[in-house]
């Protein structure tokens, strides 16, 4: 079902600038940590990759444009805006309005991320009624329908399941499903396949691409698998210790020109590889601005 | 509060405590704190240094410590605190309120109830050092052999273990001490009797973890012979555990302790056992509160220093333990 | 599926089967391989020879000690437990008179510990390190280092003697004794049976000090468990999901993260409802509670072995079986389990 596009298109659906989360220091004394610092980017109904290694900032973008980092972490910004709405200014209880309906966020491990006691059909159907009023018999057919949006053969049998009698890639479907079915206008994918087969998860990628263009959705795409971003989105971002180092179109990462990015295509295997050793990452703080 | 790991934490710290100190004490520390021990006896004593100081940082840990210090000193320099004898008689000051002549009041042959919760501290210290000097060891080496031998032994003695776990530990100790007669010393062997499981658990699943380590094999191969290997190398490495579960087990203890003297089957009169003397304050509880309450509180801080000096033990030697 | 059933009842049952027997060789061991003589206990020393003989032979004590197990486990697999020396009337009967006022106590505590505990438990558990946290942590650590007797005894200072909110001593006041039919032995039950709000109220007041005693030491073991399992639960990622989907905080907590712990809180909550019979020994004595608990310590003082034997019996066994059910409700309630 194609969503119709508002007037502006070209309005940009997240605008963040200077984003800065922070975690309080090994003892009461210590400076605070910033694991992310001074982040901006914009962006519109596309899809943003966001690159980089454990430990780069990457997850807590992610979870800061939620808000769901909690004390004693903050997150402060110069603007941190939605859609036009000022997300920092929003009280609690509006962001949950937020949440799931317009701005949804899809993580790593279904095993762990999916509620190990409630059906699949019952997890997903609570992220309909928190935002919109159904009778059961519309939410059970909306439950059927996203599960076979994405891609689930039987879908009254699987909703019925728990989520450790299902595999790891169709509870990441499940996972998909459960955060699609309220039609947000922007998803976060926290590298969402890193903990699927390998054989897996072009499929599931495959699927959040096709579900995202079909519903003209906006796509932050967060991986450390820097080829796998560049085949999914449009734009990338490469972060590194907090900042971002690098940002390109996807078609042009080839021409990267910070030297942590050249650093991190270099380290990947060709197909048809002629060097004897891969060059080792050198980490040194003239890599962050 | 959560604590994390703390093991890692110990290591050279670069803060300012050191720098007003004698060069002498940061030689030591730095001896203490070398990543590379050149003895087993430096790295034992580092290891030492290491955790006393993760528990030091721990302020509820600290109090317990000092209560349990505070124990132990009361029991070793009681007939120098206690101001009066525990048992001398004065019947012409029976019951008398607390005051600056009788700390805690007189009781109802006029003794110094001071005194006697003093003098009762040995009493206490001296079950519950028992106890756990009987029934810890007991468990330890039915739990190893249980876990190092593995098939119709393990499942013999865990069957014994978990059959004694599933009794009730206070009515036992009470019917055997019915059966043996009152009196200080039934009362520890009744205790122990029931207090040994839990380490038999604690020292099996510790003994299963590194069973098929390749160390044990090493030894086999050497012709080392199982009681050799038990003694030596596998018991030590149970005793963290253990420590803090002897540590946590001894408020319970104490309090079984007290029971069986409330109900007159520990230690005997006229000894100042704090069961006891609650039990013979049960008649003037209305009207001379102390008589009954003192050695309550007593009871109460000394099991609450054991129960905190545990927690934090627990915290240092086993980080990974849910946070309970 | 059902065949699975039928093997895992009957391996619960040889489970309690043994325990029980092992229990039952306790019992044995300390009733006849311990310094009393057994016969002395019932003939009296002023005995002559001739009746000590006889009352042996009568007790079954010539026979060998296996023999005497078999024959004990026998008597009381048929609920003959002796006769109390103290009360002279058939142990058996005298248990079961008095064990509906210790289930009565203890039925009541668990409800409080349990009404109270859990919530504070998860009260503490997502405040966790602030100061509710820690004043429910103190507060359940005193329920470690209290001891209940002396409880008791400062209770019933305080709030009978002191302050006259609660009743004193004994289950009831004593001219409203035995007014109502004992159709359960449970006087609340049997009073609204009757119809008898005066007895019911009286009993009411003079359960509410023990109940509230024995209630505080659940509560502290329920509290610290609660709070344990919920601590786990809320590091646990789905929360994070539940929170994405906008689900409001209060649900997050009470309807994801406590879900998973409602199962293993029934194992708790087992473990506390035996661990109070037999904490109400102690309580039973400071409040003259006509319950089994004070059977037992007064056939402990009169050297009533029979008596003792017998209580210890049965309170065991009622252990073994809340244990044992508490652990087989676990595994059959978990849904992770049954696949």
């Amino acid at each position: 079902m194609m969503r119709e596009m508002p007037d502006g298109a070209t309005d940009d659906l997240l605008r963040v600038q200077n984003l800065v989360v922070s975690f309080p220091g090994a003892t009461r004394a210590a400076e605070r940590i910033e694991v992310v610092r001074g982040l901006s980017f914009t962006l519109a109904r596309e899809r943003l990759g966001i690159v980089g290694e454990s430990g780069s900032g990457k997850s807590m973008t992610g979870r800061a444009i939620l808000r769901l980092i909690r004390a004693p972490g903050r997150v402060a910004a110069t603007r941190l805006q939605f859609d036009g709405i000022d997300l920092l200014a929003l009280p609690e209880r509006g962001m949950r309005k937020l949440r799931g309906a317009r701005l949804s966020m899809i993580m790593q491990d279904p095993t762990f991320s999916l509620h190990p006691i409630m059906s699949v059909g019952r997890q997903i159907g609570e992220s309909l009624s928190l935002h919109e009023s159904l009778s059961r018999r519309e939410r059970k057919q909306r439950v059927r329908a996203m599960l076979e949006a994405v891609r689930i053969d039987d879908p009254d049998r699987v909703a019925k399941l728990y989520p450790h009698e299902i595999s790891g890639g169709m509870g990441q479907r499940v996972m998909i499903a459960m955060m699609l079915i309220a039609r947000p206008d922007l998803l976060i994918a926290d590298e969402p396949t890193s903990a699927l087969d390998v054989s897996v998860q072009a499929s599931v990628l495959q699927l959040i691409d096709d579900l995202v263009t079909e519903r003209g959705m906006g796509l932050v795409l967060i991986s450390h698998d820097l080829s796998l971003v560049a085949r999914f989105c449009d734009r990338i971002l490469v972060m590194h210790r907090g900042q971002v180092v690098e940002t390109c179109i996807a078609s042009e990462l080839h021409r990267a020109r910070h030297p942590y990015t050249q650093a991190l295509l270099a380290a990947v295997p060709r197909l048809h590889e002629t060097r004897d050793t891969l060059p080792v990452l050198e980490r040194d703080d003239r890599m962050s601005t | 509060m959560r604590k994390t790991g703390m093991r890692k934490t110990g290591m050279r710290k670069t803060g300012t405590s050191t720098a007003s100190k004698p060069a002498g004490w940061r030689a030591w520390r730095a001896w203490l704190l070398d990543d590379s021990p050149g003895s087993r006896g430096q790295a034992d004593a580092g290891r030492a240094y290491r955790l006393t100081a993760a528990l030091l940082r721990n302020p509820l840990a600290v109090v317990g410590a000092l209560i349990v210090l505070g124990l132990v000193l009361t029991a070793a320099f009681a007939p120098w605190i206690a101001p009066a004898s525990p048992i001398g008689q004065d019947l012409s000051n029976r019951l008398m309120p607390p005051s600056s002549a009788h700390w805690m009041g007189t009781d109802e042959l006029g003794r110094n109830i001071f005194s006697r919760v003093v003098h009762g501290a040995r009493i206490t210290l001296t079950i519950v050092a028992l106890v756990a000097v009987i029934s810890a060891p007991l468990g330890l080496i039915i739990g190893a052999v249980s876990g190092y031998f593995g098939s119709w032994v393990d499942r013999v003695l865990m069957g014994l273990t978990d059959m004694f776990l599933s009794l009730p530990k206070l009515i036992l100790a009470l019917a055997f001490v019915a059966a043996l007669g009152p009196g200080i010393e039934n009362a520890i062997i009744a205790i122990a009797i029931t207090a040994w499981p839990p380490y038999a658990r604690i020292a099996r699943a510790e003994t299963l973890t590194f069973r098929q380590a390749e160390f044990i094999s090493a030894m086999r191969l050497l012709g080392a012979t199982h009681t050799r290997i038990i003694i030596r190398h596998v018991l030590p490495l149970c005793t963290s555990s253990l420590i803090v579960r002897a540590t946590l087990d001894m408020a319970g203890i104490i309090l079984t302790a007290a029971g069986l003297g409330f109900l007159g089957l520990g230690a005997q009169p006229p000894l100042p056992e704090w069961g006891a003397m609650i039990s013979r304050g049960r008649a003037f509880i209305l009207d001379q509160w102390w008589v009954a309450t003192m050695p309550g509180i007593a009871i109460i801080v000394v099991s609450l220093g054991f129960c905190l000096l545990g927690d934090g033990l627990r915290d240092v030697l086993d980080p990974k333990h849910d946070d309970a | 599926m059902a065949v699975r059933w039928v093997k895992d009842i009957s391996a619960f049952a040889l489970i309690v089967a043994l325990t029980f027997l092992g229990l039952l060789a306790i019992t044995f061991f300390i009733g006849r391989v311990v310094p009393i003589d057994p016969v002395l206990a019932v003939v009296g020393d002023r005995a002559t020879q001739a009746q000590y003989e006889a009352a042996r032979i009568a007790m079954g004590l010539d026979r060998s000690l296996p023999v005497q197990f078999v024959d004990y486990v026998l008597n009381v697999l048929q609920g003959e437990l002796g006769r109390s020396v103290s009360t002279n009337r058939l142990v058996t009967t005298d248990l079961l008179r008095v064990f509906p006022a210790t289930l009565e106590m203890a039925t009541l505590g668990i409800l409080i510990g349990v009404l109270l505990g859990v919530p504070m438990g998860v009260l503490a558990a997502v405040h966790q390190g602030r100061a509710v946290d820690q004043l429910i942590r103190l507060f359940a650590l005193l329920g470690y280092a209290v001891p209940a007797f002396w409880l008791g005894l400062v209770g019933l200072a305080v709030f009978y003697a002191g302050l006259g909110w609660a009743a004193g001593p004994g289950r009831i006041d004593v001219f409203l004794d035995g007014l109502v039919d004992p159709v359960t032995g449970l006087l609340l039950v049997d009073s609204l049976l009757a119809g008898d709000t005066e007895v019911f109220a009286s009993a009411l007041h003079h359960l509410a000090l023990p109940a509230l005693i024995l209630g505080f030491f659940s509560l502290a073991y329920i509290a610290r468990m609660t709070r344990s399992f919920m601590l786990d639960q809320l590091a646990q990622e789905y929360v994070i999901t539940a929170r994405v989907k906008g689900v409001a905080e209060w649900r997050v907590i009470w309807q994801h993260a406590f879900r998973p712990i409602r199962v293993p809180l029934i194992t708790v909550i087992g473990l506390s409802y035996a661990g109070l019979l037999e904490g109400s020994v102690m309580i039973e004595t400071v409040f003259s509670w006509p319950g089994i608990g004070n059977y037992l310590t007064v056939a402990l003082l009169n050297a009533d072995m029979n008596a003792v034997l017998g209580a210890t019996l049965v309170i065991g066994a009622v252990f073994i079986l809340i244990n044992r059910v508490s652990d087989l409700l676990y595994r059959v309630l978990d849904p992770r389990s049954r696949t």
